[in-house]
């Protein structure tokens, strides 16, 4: 299993991928809306196809680097049963926000965000803020 | 001139082909950070890992700038691309549940994809929390819509609102970017 690449490099790859969705796309990344989409039986759209892509990319990298196992990655304290829990209980709220806030870390915090869009930063402080606040509640998931 | 897909060098189809291209681009990178694992991204939160923050701004910071000077040399039409508009309590209220949900689920929309992808069944659970998340809404869209409707600002940026310059804009977002890195460093210097 290969290490993983600096955080710096990869930003720098996800950027110049950002860059150029707008160049050819006159758009950028996105995945909340994928899930809206399947869920209203549309597995034709740009974002969906867009989040398959990401799947796949991930699956490739992963298998090319030794990565690619069966796994439940939870904090040293958590059940893998109560990990799954966690993890569709959290999904659920941040489905919800993400609908709320018209996207996520994708489309809202990197895309707008790229672009100086107002709402997107307004999204990366609350996010932000929140996560931190919320995170000395939930430490017995991670820690 | 850019936008490609506005300025008729690509048609829809041609636009719609590029999705899984640049899907499988930001998957890879994804995946090469490290983003496919719940561990690594919460650590955030706990101070203990900052590769979120070093990726999502050295990400941020690349395309702004590419963006803005593609722009300024007359490559990309900047007006011509997507610009999410603002909701500012909308956004406000949503960013702060998705925070809360990215620490409990400990992935987010598109890392879950990637977490799936590589194996890992946390992902999985995240992905159907998703949908349950979005189906919920959904479902009481008619009821909170007049706060997912209120304090609707347009498409704009907040250099706009502010009345400064874009450029002016993306100097700041960059010494934000720049100070957060310096300040990771020491964090991680502190730690170890």
């Amino acid at each position: 299993m290969k290490r993983y690449s600096d955080p710096y490099l990869a930003g720098v790859g996800i950027g110049l991928v950002l860059l150029t969705a707008y160049a050819l796309a006159g758009r950028g990344l996105g995945a909340s809306g994928a899930f809206s989409s399947v869920l209203a039986g549309t597995f034709d759209d740009w974002v969906v196809l867009e989040l398959a892509g990401v799947a796949a990319g991930g699956l490739v990298s992963a298998r090319l680097s030794g990565r690619l196992r069966r796994a439940i990655e939870r904090g040293p304290q958590l059940t893998a049963s109560g990990r799954m829990f966690a993890a569709i209980g959290g999904g659920a709220v941040m489905g919800f926000g993400a609908k709320l806030a018209r996207g996520c870390t994708s489309g809202q915090a990197l895309t707008g965000g790229a672009l100086l869009a107002a709402g997107s930063w307004i999204f990366i402080a609350t996010c932000f803020a929140a996560g931190y606040a919320a995170a000395p509640v939930v430490r017995r998931l991670w820690r | 001139m850019m936008p490609l897909s506005e300025t008729g060098a690509l048609d829809p189809r041609g636009v719609l082909l590029t999705a899984p291209l640049i899907g499988f681009g930001f998957g890879w990178f994804l995946e090469r950070g490290g983003l496919g694992d719940a561990r690594k991204l919460t650590g955030q939160f706990y101070l203990n890992d900052l590769t979120v923050f070093k990726v999502l701004f050295s990400a941020l910071v690349t395309a702004m700038l590419g963006a803005f000077w593609l722009d300024r040399i007359g490559l990309l039409d900047l007006d011509l691309v997507y610009l999410p508009e603002t909701w500012v309590l909308p956004q406000a209220i949503g960013g702060a549940l998705f925070g809360v949900g990215f620490v409990i689920g400990g992935l987010c929309p598109g890392t879950s994809c990637v977490a799936a992808a590589a194996g890992r069944l946390d992902g999985l659970g995240v992905i159907g929390g998703m949908l349950l998340g979005v189906a919920s809404f959904d479902a009481v869209r008619e009821w909170i819509r007049p706060f997912y409707e209120s304090t609707s600002l347009g498409a704009v940026t907040f250099s706009d609102l502010a009345g400064i310059s874009r450029g002016a804009g993306v100097a700041i977002v960059t010494g934000i970017a720049l100070a957060g890195f310096a300040i990771a460093s020491r964090i991680e210097r502190s730690r170890s």
